[in-house]
């Protein structure tokens, strides 16, 4: 099990160079700089700015000082925000779509879970269409019309909740939390029904029957580990999805998470908030994939057989 | 039960465990505490309803602004938030913009109107009760000045004596730039060229003076983003002082008690939130979060109008809507091709089914009644016979063998929308296909920089209420031109009003300029900006005005 873990940290790091050298390069590629502006500046001003932020070094140069940088732990200034540096950027707005990301995937397990149980113990009844056609919707319907539907229900039509904020008024953090988790309920609802489906057919399970345990013992006690086996295979890549997703519902709810920094620093240009953005998130993706694998091996005791 | 589990089989016996209560008691939890949620929810009273009572302004403020330095910005939302921080010399009538007295009493302008000078009056005091100094204006255009902060809107302080020379490192000691604090109260200044609009300058952020001590406390004069611009920090000499900072939230501002005219600011504190999402924005307001929104989504206006119209306010705005000729490509090199295309675009067509904001079409670059300016009457007009005439003299009749063009644009649905009208004017009235192309905003500057484009979209927003900020636009090496189009006498024109007196000679030669640009046609003009605000009747003092500045000293609220 140790060996694995290592193994995978260890097919981590080339990973990450990748990523770091890539974007480095292709950002700096891209059209239009961090100071073009409707008003284009002075040369003598673009100048100042240019050597203010080092980039009048030659690229490969400017790369060697950011790995340098790195290395030490600095992200170094934003360009957009010339009052705070990266990390601090990072740090106000990570916890926040942490927070979320965690509230998403509540409502996703608790939700996704129940339905898929509800339609797997029943399948092609009634029962079981009406949560997975739900589910259906569910998945089609994206965040950015999702979210000013619940809001103009919630918010304006029945005045309970807030349309907007975090944190600031009671229950406002109740629409995003359902926005952001409710495609990927509707996901593992599916993969519930479908891994419940095929557990409950096997001979384990009658076995547990005939022995006159109770239906919810078996269901829970025996049938549930295996059957969330694809659930938590996709809970990795959801996390990462919550965490990098969450752009759209942060901009609808006005939520100062790290999302909004994320694409709106793509867009200003501001090279070195897209590099600590992009750096934290494929850490977070690796970090979440090892957990991942860790996790399912646990589950699964034939894979650790394989191995 | 059993009878069914003996002909179905296990599955069966499931439902039955469903029917149990134990297996429903997670299901029931959850519902049941979801209803007591949202029955305890208490939403209480609205921002609206509560500011009113406390005198705090709620407003919605674009994006989160890149600093609060007023030597480092240069957006619209960071003047928002400074003007309520700092004052610079003169302050701005709430209504017609002209210079008021701010931090001067008063001034005196020598007869060339090249020599000003300013008596700061005593009362003058920083938020912490230093006084407000003549030095702290030097030292803060100094700063603004240094090579080394690299401020983008330095050339607002160029008509100073000297300063462009400073700024661009030329020449090294600030003693030779027409700036002079002749004591504690009393700053001379002197102008390169006579500059009419110099005291609306002083009225824009980037002239406004920053507390020498404080900046010196956390860092160098010059030195870009250091921590003196934090809540706590943050040494104001305006209405308003900084509270606090929530990043991309909140900014909370409270009344400043050292502000020499604290008797008549009225308002406690203003929230400003930065919302990137116009639509969001838009359902805060109709849900009591804000006093004010900084935009209107374009399909919300017409609603509004019919539904609520005490709620909407639709004033002019110092801006022009436009399309940019590339000149240097044929056959936009020709003015009668130019000219025939701006002949066929019917701008009112494009403001009443496109844009709804009741904005003004344009057919001269420069808005009507920039401060008294008329731009002369423009040849161009909606005129489709004119248009294909034109077009056909220049050798495409009926659009035969006109190449396709390229229209870009920065990616927005409202430029699309726009783009695809003139698109289609253009095919039934000339018979000449446009192909349409969005870029990010980054990509489109780069390109329109480098004259990489055939027709390309733009605005240009006024710095200052004077027919200059729009024309020197379009002067042959102008940084901001992107045409490729240069003309000798159009330069000299703008070059001699720069050096005038009289206003009214001034604005004769912007005239005679003006009528170059309008015959030439490097620029297509589409519309006069206007500003759709939504606003709660119970805002009061906030006038209407082309630079959509609001002097929070003089707003206050009351509910009707």
């Amino acid at each position: 099990m140790s060996k694995l873990v290592l193994a995978r940290i260890l097919q981590g790091i080339p990973v990450l160079l990748i990523v770091v050298t890539a974007t480095f390069f292709l950002v700096r590629a891209a059209p239009g700089g961090p100071f073009d502006a409707e008003r284009s500046l002075p040369a003598e001003v673009v100048k100042n700015l240019e050597k203010r932020y080092n980039l009048d070094a030659p690229v490969l140069h400017q790369y060697v000082d950011y790995l340098g940088n790195l290395v030490r732990g600095d992200f170094g200034p934003s360009f957009r925000y010339p009052n705070r540096s990266v990390t601090e950027l990072i740090r106000t707005g990570m916890p926040i779509t942490f927070e979320l990301a965690f509230y998403a995937i509540v409502v996703a397990v608790v939700v996704g879970v129940m339905s898929g149980l509800i339609a797997a113990v029943r399948p092609n009844s009634l029962q079981d269409y009406l949560p997975m056609s739900l589910a259906m919707t569910g998945i089609c319907l994206p965040a950015f019309l999702l979210g000013p539907i619940l809001v103009l229900i919630f918010g304006i039509w029945l005045e309970w909740l807030p349309v907007s904020g975090w944190g600031y008024s009671p229950g406002d953090k109740i629409l995003p939390s359902v926005t952001l988790g409710s495609a990927y309920a509707a996901y593992i609802a599916r993969l519930t029904r479908a891994g419940m489906l095929e557990v409950l057919s096997q001979d384990f399970i009658r076995t547990a029957r005939a022995k006159g345990l109770s239906m919810p013992g078996v269901v829970f006690r025996h049938a549930l580990r295996g059957g969330l086996a694809p659930v938590v295979a996709f809970s990795g890549p959801a996390v990462a999805g919550l965490l990098t997703g969450s752009f759209v519902v942060e901009t609808i709810f006005q939520i100062p998470g790290l999302g909004r920094f994320y694409v709106q620093a793509a867009f200003n240009r501001d090279y070195t908030m897209i590099m600590g953005t992009t750096i934290l998130l494929s850490c977070l993706i690796v970090i979440l994939n090892i957990v991942v694998d860790i996790l399912a091996v646990w589950m699964n005791p034939r894979l650790r057989k394989v191995r | 039960m059993h009878r069914w589990l003996s002909r179905r089989g296990c599955t069966i016996r499931i439902i039955g465990a469903a029917n149990n209560w134990r297996y429903l008691a997670p299901n029931c939890v959850g519902i049941i505490i979801i209803v007591f949620t949202l029955s305890g929810c208490d939403l209480g009273p609205t921002n609206v309803e509560q500011g009113n009572l406390e005198q705090i302004l709620h407003l919605g403020n674009g994006t989160e602004p890149q600093d609060l330095d007023p030597h480092i910005v240069t957006g619209v939302t960071e003047h928002n938030i400074i003007s309520a921080l700092l004052e610079g010399l003169v302050g701005e009538n709430p209504e017609t913009l002209e210079p008021v007295p701010g931090m001067a009493e008063y001034w005196v302008v020598s007869a060339d109107g090249r020599e000003y000078t300013f008596f700061i009056r005593d009362q003058a005091k920083w938020s912490n009760g230093d006084p407000v100094t003549a030095q702290d204006f030097a030292w803060s255009w100094q700063r603004m000045l240094s090579p080394a902060l690299a401020a983008e809107y330095a050339y607002q302080l160029y008509p100073i004596k000297n300063a462009r020379a400073f700024n661009k490192g030329e020449i090294q000691s600030f003693s030779e730039v027409g700036v002079k604090a002749v004591d504690d109260k009393t700053l001379e200044v002197l102008l390169e060229h006579p500059t009419p609009y110099f005291l609306s300058l002083l009225a824009h952020y980037s002239t406004f003076p920053v507390h020498p001590p404080t900046i010196l406390r956390f860092g160098e004069m010059d030195e870009r983003g250091s921590a003196w611009t934090r809540p706590g920090n943050f040494v104001s000499n305006g209405p308003f002082k900084l509270k606090s900072w929530r990043l991309n939230y909140i900014i909370e501002v409270e009344k400043n008690a050292h502000y020499w005219d604290a008797e008549t600011v009225k308002l406690a504190g203003i929230r400003f939130y930065p919302i990137d999402n116009i639509q969001t924005e838009e359902r805060m307001f109709r849900t009591g979060a804000l006093h004010a929104t900084s935009t209107t989504p374009s399909e919300k206006i017409e609603v509004y109008q019919s539904k609520s119209p005490h709620l909407i306010s639709i004033s002019p705005y110092l801006g022009t809507y436009f399309y940019r000729f590339n000149v240097t490509r044929p056959p936009l090199d020709d003015p009668r091709v130019r000219l025939a295309l701006s002949l066929t675009v019917d701008r009112q067509a494009i403001i009443d089914s496109v844009t709804k904001g009741g904005q003004i079409p344009a057919y001269s670059f420069t808005p009507p009644n920039t401060q008294g300016y008329f731009p002369p009457k423009s040849p161009v007009s909606y005129d489709l016979e004119h248009g294909r005439a034109l077009l056909a003299e220049a050798g495409f009749s009926e659009g035969q063998g006109f190449p396709e063009l390229e229209l870009l644009y920065n990616t927005s649905d409202g430029h699309r929308r726009i783009a695809e009208a003139i698109q289609q004017m253009w095919k039934k009235g000339l018979g000449i296909d446009v192909r349409l192309v969005n870029t990010d905003w980054k990509v489109y500057l780069s390109r329109t920089n480098q004259l990489d484009y055939d027709i390309s979209r733009a605005g240009w927003i006024g710095d200052y209420p004077d027919p200059n900020t729009f024309l020197d636009m379009m002067l042959s090496d102008g940084g901001n031109n992107r045409t490729g189009w240069r003309n000798n006498d159009y330069d000299e024109l703008i070059e001699r009003a720069a050096t005038l007196t009289n206003q009214k000679e001034r604005y004769q030669a912007f005239e005679q300029a003006e009528m170059i640009l309008d015959r030439e046609a490097p620029l297509l003009p589409i519309y006069t900006y206007t500003r759709v605000a939504l606003r709660d009747p119970s805002v009061k003092n906030w006038f209407p005005n082309i630079l959509d500045h609001h002097p929070y000293k003089y707003v206050y609220l009351q509910s009707d």
